[in-house]
């Protein structure tokens, strides 16, 4: 390219048009406009939709305040979960029930603010390996099944309905049952090999539709290969989707833990989780009620909040949603 | 028509086995059946190994499976580790779960499938969106938070205001009262006291599942009835001067429904074995109480019994809900 000589740019067709030019353009900076047109990148569009949603914004909020609970706030309270505490001296037996020292009350000589704390952490790290592991798997599958179609798509997909068809619940306790030592790493990778379905199915839909639009035809006649179509033309494009979902998939691991726990077949200590406690407090849930409902209230917390969130998300990344100009 | 059917069930069958060998997998990975056996001391080893070869832990995998499958094919679900017949129990809890969503489902289709209508017909009133925010709040609770406080919460006051505490009138526990009909309690046997008995029982737990499930009809009656409510055969209704009563119920909510009923198929047949945490909460004797005793204890058979009846029921009522579709929906050929 070097061996080129540089090509001349083009002159001006007369003087007069370029002061012309010129001076247009300083009239118009000089004149105060009615509106500033600022050029907005599709991100910054979709931040401004997403912070006119108000219950999600709230949620997004509290849903922060609660991840800064569970990770920041064992750290500054004085108590820690597996501090055994005595019974003061002269104290009456109902030092157990709330009070300015044990907010939450103590469960079996546990301060249960700092176990509900170790419980919302395990639960809200559960749910991001879940949904890291899922997500990933999912994506994959839809994308291969709906860019390659055919016979590609047809066993991927009957691989799906396979899998749905298996109840999540007692498959993961199934397999769960056998876990020894340290079980939350197990029970995030069994949740996350029946929880990948759905969004596999959405990616497919989404890349079904997207193969056929000129730009990917563009990109397949200038000779890019399958994995360059796929990754850098097509799931960018998918982006929206996939966030969404994965959002409403945190909310979806949260519970699916918690059940598991509440029932018994879940984690075992040492490791812990809202459903463990919610499990462990059921039998007092009448006569030491802090012990059932503080972890109770954190579940519903995070399932309200990632559902408004998620809610927020579609619409915000929903182009035909029109309701606010953005 | 019967070709679709049939093209329907042939593809469910292989689905199906396919299904039972990935349950037989997961069930063979569950633990030790006689974990209990082995630990004890003073257990002969001929015991264990005649309790081994009873349950067929003796063979190889693939035998196994094969085995079990032949035998479950011809209605021999096989027998338990306590050496109790799998299917009596099976059957037993099936019927009460039935009992349960069969009840709850009927309830939260007629109240969401009637909310959902009002909502559309009168869009953007204080109705709608008092229905709209309710069912989003209602249907991101967890069923463990709803079911809990009915239980713990609500019953407790409700019966203390009855001023019904020895003799509740909101039962919490169990799906009916221990020993209710008996010889010595011969007037407790009738159609009627054993159907208050039911009632009084199930109050709770249905309205556990309704509060859970009727939300997402509603949610999803509103969409379809405001789709049909823009279609041009509904304007076309409307020029005829045609009065709206008729409009509504006979041109757009019958539309409305197909896609409504084909979801209930769908989120019924997942109800048999997804109601477990209802069921446990209220201590119901139901499928979840089966599964927890079956993967607590391990319990192959049982399990696998358990696996085969929830994935048969998610599979007919896919297979019900394709169908019925195509029965509404003439435009639909099959």
């Amino acid at each position: 390219m070097t061996d080129h000589p540089p090509i001349p740019k083009p002159e001006p067709a007369s003087d007069i048009s370029e002061e012309i030019l010129l001076d247009t353009l300083a009239d118009h900076d000089s004149i105060e406009r009615e509106f500033t047109v600022e050029q907005r990148t599709q991100w910054k569009t979709i931040a401004r939709r997403f912070s006119r949603h108000k219950p999600a914004m709230v949620s997004l909020v509290v849903f922060t305040l609660l991840v800064l609970f569970a990770f920041v706030g064992p750290f500054l309270w004085k108590f820690k979960y597996d501090q055994v505490l005595k019974k003061p001296a002269g104290a009456s037996n109902d030092w157990i029930r709330p009070s300015w020292t044990h907010p939450f009350g103590v469960q079996k000589g546990y301060d249960v603010l700092a176990l509900v704390m170790r419980g919302t952490q395990y639960s809200i790290r559960i749910a991001l390996v879940v949904v890291v592991l899922s997500v990933t798997f999912g994506v994959i599958v839809g994308a291969v099944a709906g860019y390659f179609r055919g016979g590609v798509d047809n066993a991927l997909m009957r691989f799906t309905d396979l899998m749905l068809v298996i109840p999540y619940l007692a498959a993961v306790a199934a397999l769960q049952r056998n876990v020894k030592g340290s079980t939350w790493l197990y029970l995030s990778f069994f949740l996350a090999m029946f929880a990948w379905m759905g969004i596999a199915r959405v990616i497919r839909g989404e890349f079904l539709s997207l193969r056929e639009k000129e730009f990917v035809e563009a990109a397949r006649s200038v000779g890019a290969s399958a994995p360059r179509i796929i990754f850098r033309h097509i799931l960018p494009n998918t982006i929206g989707p996939i966030i969404v979902n994965a959002t409403l998939a945190v909310g979806a691991a949260v519970l699916g833990e918690a059940a598991l726990s509440f029932l018994g077949l879940g984690v075992k200590p040492p490791d812990t989780s809202l459903g463990k406690i919610i499990e462990v407090g059921k039998g007092k849930a009448t006569t030491y009620p802090n012990e059932f409902w503080w972890p109770v209230l954190v579940l519903c917390l995070i399932s309200l909040t990632i559902n408004f969130i998620g809610d927020g998300l579609r619409d915000a990344f929903d182009p035909k949603q029109n309701r606010v100009r953005a | 028509m019967f070709s679709f059917i049939v093209r329907r069930i042939l593809v469910s069958i292989p689905l199906l086995f396919l299904a039972s060998f990935i349950a037989f997998i997961l069930v063979v990975n569950t633990g030790d059946p006689l974990e209990d056996l082995r630990t004890k001391q003073n257990v002969p080893k001929g015991q264990i190994a005649l309790q081994e070869h009873r349950l067929g832990l003796d063979k190889p995998f693939f035998e196994r499976y094969f085995s079990w499958l032949g035998h479950a094919i011809h209605g021999d679900w096989g027998r338990t580790v306590k050496d109790k017949a799998v299917w009596d129990q099976i059957s037993r809890s099936l019927g009460v779960t039935l009992k349960l969503v069969v009840f709850a489902e009927i309830c939260s289709v007629l109240i969401g499938v009637t909310i959902g209508i009002i909502s559309a017909v009168k869009q953007y009133s204080w109705f709608d969106h008092g229905a709209t925010t309710g069912s989003f709040l209602l249907y991101s609770l967890p069923v463990l938070a709803v079911g809990s406080f009915l239980k713990f919460f609500l019953a407790i006051r409700l019966n203390r205001l009855l001023g019904r505490e020895k003799n509740p009138l909101l039962k919490t526990i169990g799906e009916s009262t221990a020993n209710f009909c008996n010889v010595r309690k011969p007037q407790n046997c009738g159609f009627i006291p054993a159907t208050t008995d039911f009632l009084t029982h199930a109050a709770l737990p249905t309205l556990t599942l309704v509060l859970i499930t009727f939300a997402g009809y509603a949610r999803f009656a509103r969409a379809t009835m405001l789709e049909t409510l823009n279609a041009d055969y509904v304007r076309t209704a409307r020029a005829k001067g045609l009065d709206e009563k008729r409009v509504i119920l006979k041109h757009a909510f019958r539309n409305a429904l197909i896609p409504v009923v084909t979801v209930v198929s769908i989120d019924f047949g997942g109800l048999i074995g997804g109601a477990i945490l209802t069921e446990t909460i209220f201590e119901w004797k139901g499928m979840g109480r089966v599964l927890v005793d079956a993967v607590t204890k391990v319990d192959p058979n049982l399990l696998l019994c358990w696996f085969a009846v929830t994935a048969i029921a998610v599979v007919l009522f896919n297979l019900v809900a394709d169908i019925l579709y195509a029965v509404l929906d003439p435009r639909i050929r099959l």
